[in-house]
C-alpha cells in the first residue's frame, strides 16, 4: 500500500469528517433564503426574458424563419437566430448539436429565441415567429431505428471466454428480450441561466450547471471568445441528477448571446413542459439476451446486445453505453461473456446522463434474467443470486480485478439477517395462501458499482483554499452543489485537514475563475476528486504552518499537530492557538493560501478494446424489499426496505443516508412508476412526448416511500486511497431499487402455480403488474406448468411492448 | 356592474401590507410574491402538482376563527389575495430563528437540494397548526403527534425519498401558547373583500351572487373561478387569456352547507377540505373519494362547483355523485333549476350549463344506499389523475341487490352511469355468479381509449375488477 494512499485515507484522531452534520445550507433551504439562479432575477435590474420558438414536428427541414411579426409584438426586444452566432453554432462539443438548427430533429426543438421586456412579451413574440418547414420522415422507436439502421457513435463490445461453446454446452439455456424505460430527471428546479456582460466585455453567466467548466467552454465557443473572457458561476442547483451535466450549456449560451447583443442581462428559465420536451433524459434501452446455466444454476455464458436510444444527438450516449456494458455483470461472475452495445439515433430529445449513467440499464438486464429464470431453474431467486456472486481473485468482463469481492457476500448475509429475510419469507407464504386477492413478495438484490469516470482524464480536480489573517478559512473547489451534500463534506474535509473547528470554514460558490478546467460533478466522484484537491491545498498550508509553529513549540515541524483549532507538539506540552500561528505566519510572510490538485491514481482504460481498470474501486450494497400487490388492480405498496450499503467510512452520515434513501426511491420510481410515453403513431402528434408535465409524468410521492425504511452502513469499511477512507455514494444506491421490482415479481408469481416464471414490463406500473399477475392466474387456472423461456424463446414479447426487435447481436468490432 | 373604484389591491404578507402594483388578472400569486423579493416559494411545475410554490393563507374555520391553510400560489391570480393574510417560508422563521417545522426539517436531513423545501415547510406548518391535530397511536400515514402525512401529499421531493421529511413531521410537538401564528387562529379570518381590477385581463370578486351572475352575463368570454385549480393550469400551461375573471370563492350564497332529512346540500364554492370537515365521514363514498382527490394543497382550494363546472370526464367527483344519485342546482339571472347529475354532462367538457349559468350547489338525496365503494385507478397511489374511476353504491339487504348505482369516470367523453351493469345486478342475489356476469357487462360499458395513463384494455379490465373487488369487500369484510 502506498504512503500516498494512506495519507489521503487516514483520519486524524480528532477529525470533523465522520460526524453527523446537517446540510451546510439547511437553514437557508428551510427559510427560503437559499438562492437559486432564477431567484437572482429580481435582484438584477433591466433583465430581459428569453422564450424559445419550439417547432412541434419530429423531423423537418427549416426553409425559412420570419421574425418580423415577432418584433412587432410590444415588449419584444430581439429575436436570436442562427445569423446572430459569432462563433461556433454548437451546444455541445461533438459538433452534432447545433444551437440554432437548420433541421428540426424532435418535437419541441427550439430553433430561435425571443427576448422580451417581460416573459409574457417574449412568449407572445415566440408565438409570432413564423417557421416554414418541409417535413421529413421521423424515427421514434428503437425498433424503427434498428430497422432503418439509424445508428450514431461507435458500437462497442466487451468479451471474454468462449460464449458460443458456453451456451451450446450449458445444461439450461434461455433467451429473451427486455425493453427498459427512460426516466425524466425532474429536478425540481428547471434549467436556468442568467447572463450579464461587464464594462470590459467579460461575460458572466450564472447557470444551474453540474459542469461549469464545460458551460464556460461552450458559451465561449458560441460567442467566439476565449475561456478567460467568460466566467460561469453556479450558486447551487435545485437538483441535477445528471440532467445538468451537458444540458445547461446551450441554454447558458443563448442567454450569454442575448446579453452580448443587447447589452442587458438576459434570463432564461425553462418552464417544466419546455424542460421536459427540450432536454435529454435517461436513455431507454432494448436488450436481447441468451444465457446458459450449469447443473448448479451457475451462469456459464451470457450474450447480450444492448441498444441505447440516444435521441437526436450523441451527447453523452457513448460513455453511457460504456458504463452500461461495464455493469451488466453487476455482482456476478460470468466466465464466458459477450456484451455488444450500440446507439440508435431517433427523433427524440438527446438522451443524457442520469444518476447511474447507463449502469442501471446494464444491471437491469441481468437482474431481470435472474428473476425470470429462477423458477425455471427450480432455485429460489435469492439463492440463485448468491450462488453466482464474484469471489476473490475474479475479474470483471473488462479485466478489472474485483477488489473486496468478499464484501458482496458479507453485506448480503448481513442484510438477510437484519431484515429477518427467512422468517418473513415464511410469513409471506402463509399470508399469500390466506389471501386470494392480495399477495406479498420479498426480494433481495445486490449492487456493485464502479467508481471513477470511465474516461481516465476526467478523474482530476482542483481547489483553492484561503486562510485569512483572522484565522477564518474560505474554500473553493470545482464541484457543484445540487443537494447531494458535496459542499458539506468539503467543509468537513477542510476542517479536518486544517485541524480547525467546522464553523471556522466557509465555502464560496463554484466559479470557473476560482478553479479552472474542472470535471463535471458527476459519476459519484465529486467528493473523491474535490475532497482530494481540498485536502491537498489544506496540507500545503498545514505544512507551512508547522514550519512556523515548530520553533515556537521547540519541536521539529513534523512533530507539530494541528487539531481542534490548537497547534501543539505531538508529545504534548506547550500549545498555541490556530489564530496565533496564522497571525505569526502572516508576519513572517508565509503564504496562507494554496491551490490544491488531485488525480485518481491507478486507472487505465482502453476505450476501443473496452479493457482495463477504469474504476478506482467498487461500491457495494444490498437491499431487501417487501411489497404488497392488489390482485384486482395491480397496484402495490412497498411495506419495508432494509438496506446495507458500503460507503467506506462515511464522511458525513446524515448526508450519506440521504443519498442512499433518495437514490433508492428515485430508482424505484424509474423501475415501477415513471413512464415516458412518446407518440409512435403515424398521426400528427408523432414523436410528441405525451407525458410532458407533472400531471402526466408521475414521480414518487409520499405513498411510494417504504412504510418501514432501514438503512445501515457497512462497518469498518475504510477504503484506502480515497479521501479519509470513504466511498462515493451518489449513484450506487439507485440500483438497490431492483429489490422493489423483484419483490413485485415474487408477489405476481404467488398468483400463479409453483414454478411460474413472471415476465414484467419495465417500468412495472400497476397496469404492467396487473398483466403479469393475470398471466400467473391464467397459468394457475389452466393448471399448466410454468412457461419456460428456453431455448431462444424470446418470450418477452407477450406484453405487446417488445415485438419486432431482432435479437441478433451486432457483430463485434474489428 | 356597479361603479368601479380605484382602491388599490393589497395583501398582508408575513405581517407586512404589500400593495399590488403592476398586477393584472393574468398575474399569478407566485409570480407576484417572487417579484416582491420573496423567492422562497418556487415554481416547479406551474400546475399544482409539485407544491414548491406552497404558502399559507388565513382562511375561516367553522367556528368563526382562522385556519392556516396551505395552497398552491402558482394556481391562483395574485388579485385573489386582495385582503388576504399570507405567510411564506420567509415569514415562518429566519435562519437565525427557525420555526419548529423548519428546525426539524433542517436537523433531520429533510432538505437536500432545498428547492422543494419552502413548500414542504408551509404544508407541514399548516398541519402543525391544525386545531384538531392530537397525539394518537401512530400508523403508516399518521405520526404519534397526530400529523397526517397526506398533508404533504401535494409536495414532491426528488432528492430525499421522503423518510427524513416524514420523521421531521412526526417529531413536531404541540404548538406553544405564545406562538404568534397560533395566536392568530382564535380571531376571525380576514373578511371577504369585493375586489375590482380593471385592465386587459380584468378581475372582479363580487360580494353577492347577483353581481357575479350579472358580470358573467355582461362580458363575453368571462370565466368564473372559485379555487382556480383548473383555471390556473389553463393560464400557466396553455397560456389562456380572457377579458374577465369572476372570482366566486367568497360568495356566501355558494358557501352553504345544509343537512335535512331528505338531502345534503353542499355549496358549490366550498372547498373540498371544507366539505370533508363538514361531512365528517357521514357520506362514506364521498369520504373515500375525497381522500384520493388530488392532494391536500389542491383540496384546500378546489370546489365541487369547479370540478363539475369544467365538465371533465376524469374528475373524481362526478362518478361518486352519479352513484349517490345527486343533482345540481344551476343558477343564472333567469333563476334556479335542478338537474340530475346523470343528465348534466352532454359531451367532452360539455354540459347543459349555459355560459352565464353557475352551479350553486350539489344535492345528495337521503337516505344513502348502505354500501359503497370508490375505486380510483392511477399510476401513483396519491395525487394522480384517474385513468378510471368507479363509484358503486348499493343496497344488498338480505343478500339481494335491492338497488345499485354505478358511476364511471375515464371511460367515455363524459362521466356516466353504468346502466347495463346496474340492470344486470338489480333484483338478483348478491353472489359471485351475478357479480361475475354483471362485471362482464360493466367491462363493456363506455368506450375506453388508449393513452399515456392506461390502455383501453386495462381500463375495461378495471371496470370488471371494480365490481369483483366490491363483492369481495362485502363478503370478506375488506378488499383483500
Amino acid at each position: 500500500m502506498s504512503t500516498e494512499g494512506n495519507a489521503l485515507a487516514d483520519r486524524p484522531r480528532s477529525s470533523v469528517v465522520g460526524i453527523e452534520v446537517p446540510h451546510e445550507s439547511a437553514a437557508l433551504h428551510v427559510t427560503g433564503a437559499a438562492l437559486y439562479t432564477d431567484d437572482l432575477v429580481g435582484r438584477t435590474p433591466g433583465v430581459l426574458h428569453a422564450w424559445p420558438v419550439q417547432v412541434n414536428h419530429a423531423h423537418a427541414r427549416i426553409t425559412s424563419i420570419s421574425v418580423d411579426a415577432a418584433l412587432a409584438v410590444p415588449g419584444v426586444v430581439r429575436v436570436l437566430t442562427r445569423a446572430d452566432v459569432p462563433g461556433i453554432n454548437d451546444a455541445g462539443v461533438k459538433e452534432d448539436e447545433p444551437l440554432f438548427p437548420d433541421e428540426v430533429c424532435y418535437v419541441g426543438h427550439a430553433v430561435a429565441w425571443v427576448l422580451g421586456e417581460s416573459l409574457e412579451a417574449a412568449r407572445l413574440g415566440a408565438e409570432a415567429v413564423e417557421v416554414a418547414i418541409e417535413p421529413l420522415p421521423a424515427i421514434v422507436t428503437i425498433e424503427e431505428a434498428v430497422e432503418a439502421a439509424s445508428f450514431q457513435g461507435t458500437p462497442r463490445t466487451i468479451s471474454r471466454g468462449d460464449v458460443e461453446t458456453g451456451l451450446s454446452t450449458a445444461r439450461h439455456r434461455f433467451g429473451g428480450e427486455l425493453q427498459i424505460g427512460g426516466q425524466e430527471h425532474f429536478y425540481l428546479e428547471t434549467q436556468a441561466a442568467l447572463a450579464e456582460v461587464d464594462e470590459a466585455g467579460q461575460v458572466f453567466v450564472q447557470s444551474s450547471t453540474q459542469h461549469p467548466s464545460e458551460t464556460q467552454e461552450i458559451v465561449a465557443h458560441v460567442l467566439g471568445l476565449r475561456s478567460h473572457e467568460v466566467t460561469v458561476q453556479c450558486l447551487r442547483m435545485g437538483g441535477g441528477f445528471g440532467g445538468k451535466e451537458a444540458q445547461p450549456h446551450g441554454l447558458a449560451a443563448v442567454a450569454a448571446l442575448g446579453a452580448v447583443l443587447t447589452g442587458r442581462p438576459v434570463r432564461l428559465r425553462l418552464t417544466r413542459s419546455q424542460d421536459m420536451t427540450m432536454t435529454g433524459k435517461r436513455h431507454p434501452f432494448h436488450a436481447s439476451w441468451e444465457v446458459g446455466f450449469d447443473d448448479d444454476a451457475r451462469i456459464v455464458a451470457l450474450r447480450t446486445t444492448l441498444t441505447a436510444d440516444g435521441g437526436w444527438s450523441l451527447d453523452l450516449s457513448e460513455p453511457v453505453l460504456a458504463r452500461a456494458l461495464c455493469h451488466v455483470d453487476n455482482a456476478y461472475w460470468i466466465p464466458n461473456i459477450e456484451l455488444h452495445g450500440r446507439i440508435v439515433k431517433t427523433n427524440k430529445t438527446s438522451q443524457t446522463a442520469f444518476r447511474g449513467f447507463g449502469g442501471p440499464q446494464g444491471m437491469a438486464v441481468l437482474e431481470d434474467i435472474l428473476g425470470r429464470v429462477a423458477p425455471a431453474l427450480g432455485v429460489p431467486a435469492d439463492e440463485l443470486r448468491r450462488r453466482n456472486f464474484y469471489r476473490d481473485g475474479q475479474s470483471t468482463p473488462y479485466g478489472q480485478p474485483v477488489r473486496h469481492a468478499e464484501r458482496i457476500t458479507q453485506i448480503w448475509d448481513r442484510a438477510r439477517e437484519t431484515s429477518t429475510f427467512e422468517q418473513r419469507a415464511a410469513g409471506i407464504e402463509a399470508f399469500n395462501s390466506a389471501h386470494p386477492h392480495r399477495k406479498r413478495g420479498i426480494a433481495i438484490t445486490p449492487v456493485k458499482f464502479g467508481i471513477s469516470f470511465n474516461l481516465t482524464a476526467f478523474n482530476q480536480a482542483g481547489a483553492l483554499v484561503l486562510v485569512y489573517k483572522d484565522g477564518s478559512v474560505l474554500i473553493n473547489h470545482g464541484g457543484t452543489e445540487m443537494g447531494q451534500g458535496l459542499h458539506t463534506k468539503m467543509l468537513q474535509v477542510a476542517a479536518t485537514a486544517l485541524g480547525v473547528p467546522l464553523d471556522l470554514v466557509r465555502l464560496a460558490p463554484t466559479r470557473t475563475d476560482k478553479v479552472p478546467n474542472t470535471s463535471a460533478t458527476a459519476a459519484s466522484s465529486g467528493t473523491d476528486l474535490n475532497g482530494g484537491a481540498v485536502q491537498d491545498a489544506c496540507r500545503q498550508i498545514v505544512d507551512r504552518l508547522r514550519e512556523v509553529a515548530a520553533p515556537l513549540l521547540g519541536v521539529a515541524p513534523h512533530d507539530v499537530v494541528l487539531a481542534d483549532g490548537r497547534v501543539s507538539a505531538a508529545g504534548g506540552g506547550a500549545e498555541l492557538s490556530w489564530y496565533e500561528v496564522v497571525a505569526e505566519a502572516y508576519m513572517e510572510r508565509v503564504s496562507l493560501s494554496a491551490a490544491g490538485y488531485y488525480r485518481t491514481e491507478g486507472l487505465h482504460w482502453d476505450a476501443v478494446r473496452m479493457q482495463g481498470s477504469p474504476f478506482k474501486y467498487f461500491a457495494y450494497g444490498v437491499a431487501v424489499t417487501e411489497v404488497d400487490v392488489d390482485g384486482f388492480t395491480g397496484a402495490y405498496r412497498t411495506l419495508r426496505t432494509d438496506i446495507v450499503h458500503d460507503v467506506g467510512d462515511s464522511l458525513s452520515p446524515l448526508i450519506d443516508r440521504g443519498q442512499v434513501e433518495g437514490g433508492f426511491v428515485q430508482g424505484a420510481g424509474w423501475l415501477t412508476l415513471e413512464d415516458l410515453r412518446w407518440d409512435a403513431s403515424d398521426g400528427p402528434a408523432r414523436g410528441r412526448l405525451a407525458t410532458q408535465a407533472a400531471s402526466t409524468y408521475k414521480l414518487p410521492s409520499f405513498g411510494e416511500m417504504p412504510e418501514t425504511f432501514r438503512v445501515e452502513f457497512l462497518e469498518r469499511a475504510r477504503e484506502s486511497g480515497v479521501i479519509y477512507g470513504s466511498k462515493a455514494v451518489g449513484e450506487p444506491p439507485l440500483m438497490l431499487a431492483f429489490s422493489v421490482r423483484e419483490a413485485i415479481r415474487q408477489a405476481c408469481a404467488a398468483f400463479g402455480p409453483v414454478g411460474h416464471s413472471v415476465e414484467l414490463a419495465l417500468p412495472s406500473t400497476p397496469e404492467a403488474v396487473f398483466w403479469a399477475l393475470t398471466a400467473a392466474r391464467q397459468a394457475q387456472a389452466a393448471g399448466r406448468p410454468a412457461p419456460r423461456a428456453e431455448p431462444e424463446a424470446h418470450a418477452a414479447g407477450s406484453n405487446g411492448l417488445l415485438d419486432g426487435v431482432p435479437a441478433t447481436p451486432v457483430p463485434a468490432e474489428g | 356592474m356597479s361603479a368601479r373604484t380605484e382602491v388599490e389591491l393589497a395583501a398582508t404578507v408575513n405581517g407586512q401590507v404589500r400593495a399590488m402594483d403592476a398586477v393584472t388578472g393574468a398575474t399569478n400569486a407566485l409570480d407576484w410574491l417572487r417579484a416582491q423579493g420573496l423567492t422562497g416559494a418556487k415554481e416547479g411545475c406551474a400546475e399544482g402538482e409539485c407544491g414548491a410554490c406552497a404558502v399559507l393563507v388565513a382562511r375561516p374555520d367553522e367556528q368563526g376563527g382562522t385556519r392556516w391553510t396551505a395552497i398552491n400560489a402558482c394556481l391562483i391570480p395574485a388579485a385573489s389575495l386582495d385582503g388576504a393574510e399570507v405567510v411564506t417560508s420567509e415569514g415562518l422563521g429566519t435562519p437565525g430563528e427557525l420555526h419548529p417545522a423548519q428546525r426539524e426539517m433542517a436537523v433531520r436531513g429533510g432538505s437536500q437540494c432545498g428547492y422543494c423545501t419552502p413548500g414542504f415547510v408551509c404544508s407541514m406548518a399548516a398541519e402543525y397548526y391544525r386545531p384538531d391535530r392530537r397525539a394518537c397511536d401512530p400508523g403508516p400515514e399518521r405520526g404519534p403527534n397526530g400529523f397526517d402525512v397526506h398533508a404533504m401529499a401535494g409536495n414532491l421531493c426528488r432528492c430525499t425519498g421522503y423518510r427524513p421529511i416524514q420523521d421531521a413531521a412526526f417529531a413536531l410537538g404541540e404548538v406553544p401558547d405564545d406562538d404568534p401564528l397560533a395566536a392568530r387562529l382564535s380571531r376571525p379570518a380576514p373578511a371577504p373583500r369585493a375586489t375590482v381590477l380593471d385592465g386587459e385581463t380584468a378581475f372582479v370578486r363580487p360580494a353577492h351572487l347577483s353581481d357575479a351572475l350579472a358580470a358573467l352575463a355582461e362580458t363575453e368570454g368571462a370565466v368564473a373561478l372559485a379555487g382556480s385549480t383548473d383555471w390556473g393550469v389553463e393560464a400557466n400551461l396553455r397560456h389562456r387569456r380572457v377579458p374577465l375573471l369572476v372570482a366566486l370563492d367568497h360568495l356566501p350564497e355558494l358557501r352553504t352547507f345544509e343537512v335535512t332529512p331528505e338531502r345534503i346540500e353542499i355549496g358549490a364554492a366550498l372547498t373540498l377540505s371544507e366539505i370533508e370537515r363538514a361531512l365528517a365521514g357521514s357520506v362514506p363514498l364521498l369520504e373515500e373519494m375525497l381522500g384520493q382527490f388530488a392532494s391536500r394543497l389542491i383540496r384546500n382550494s378546489a370546489t365541487l362547483g369547479g370540478n363539475l363546472g369544467t365538465g371533465s370526464p376524469i374528475g373524481d367527483a362526478a362518478p361518486a355523485l352519479l352513484a349517490l344519485g345527486a343533482s345540481l342546482v344551476l343558477t343564472s339571472v333567469r333563476g334556479d333549476r335542478e338537474i340530475p347529475i346523470a343528465d348534466y354532462f352532454t359531451g367532452y367538457r360539455q354540459s347543459v350549463r349555459e355560459p352565464d349559468e353557475l352551479i350553486r350547489s350539489v344535492r345528495i338525496p337521503l337516505p344513502l344506499l348502505p354500501r359503497s365503494s370508490f375505486l380510483k385507478i392511477a399510476k401513483r397511489r396519491f395525487d394522480d389523475i384517474s385513468s378510471v374511476a368507479v363509484a358503486i353504491a348499493a343496497d344488498l339487504d338480505d343478500g339481494v341487490v335491492r338497488e345499485v348505482r354505478i358511476g364511471l369516470g375515464g371511460v367515455a367523453a363524459t362521466p356516466l352511469r353504468a346502466v347495463a351493469a346496474e340492470d344486470a345486478l338489480r333484483g338478483r342475489p348478491w353472489d359471485l355468479g351475478t357479480v361475475a356476469a354483471a362485471a362482464t357487462v360493466l367491462a363493456s360499458e363506455g368506450t375506453p381509449i388508449d393513452d399515456h395513463r392506461a390502455s383501453a384494455r386495462y381500463r375495461a379490465a378495471m371496470l370488471e375488477q371494480s365490481l369483483l373487488r366490491f363483492h369481495a369487500s362485502t363478503t370478506e369484510g375488506v378488499a383483500s
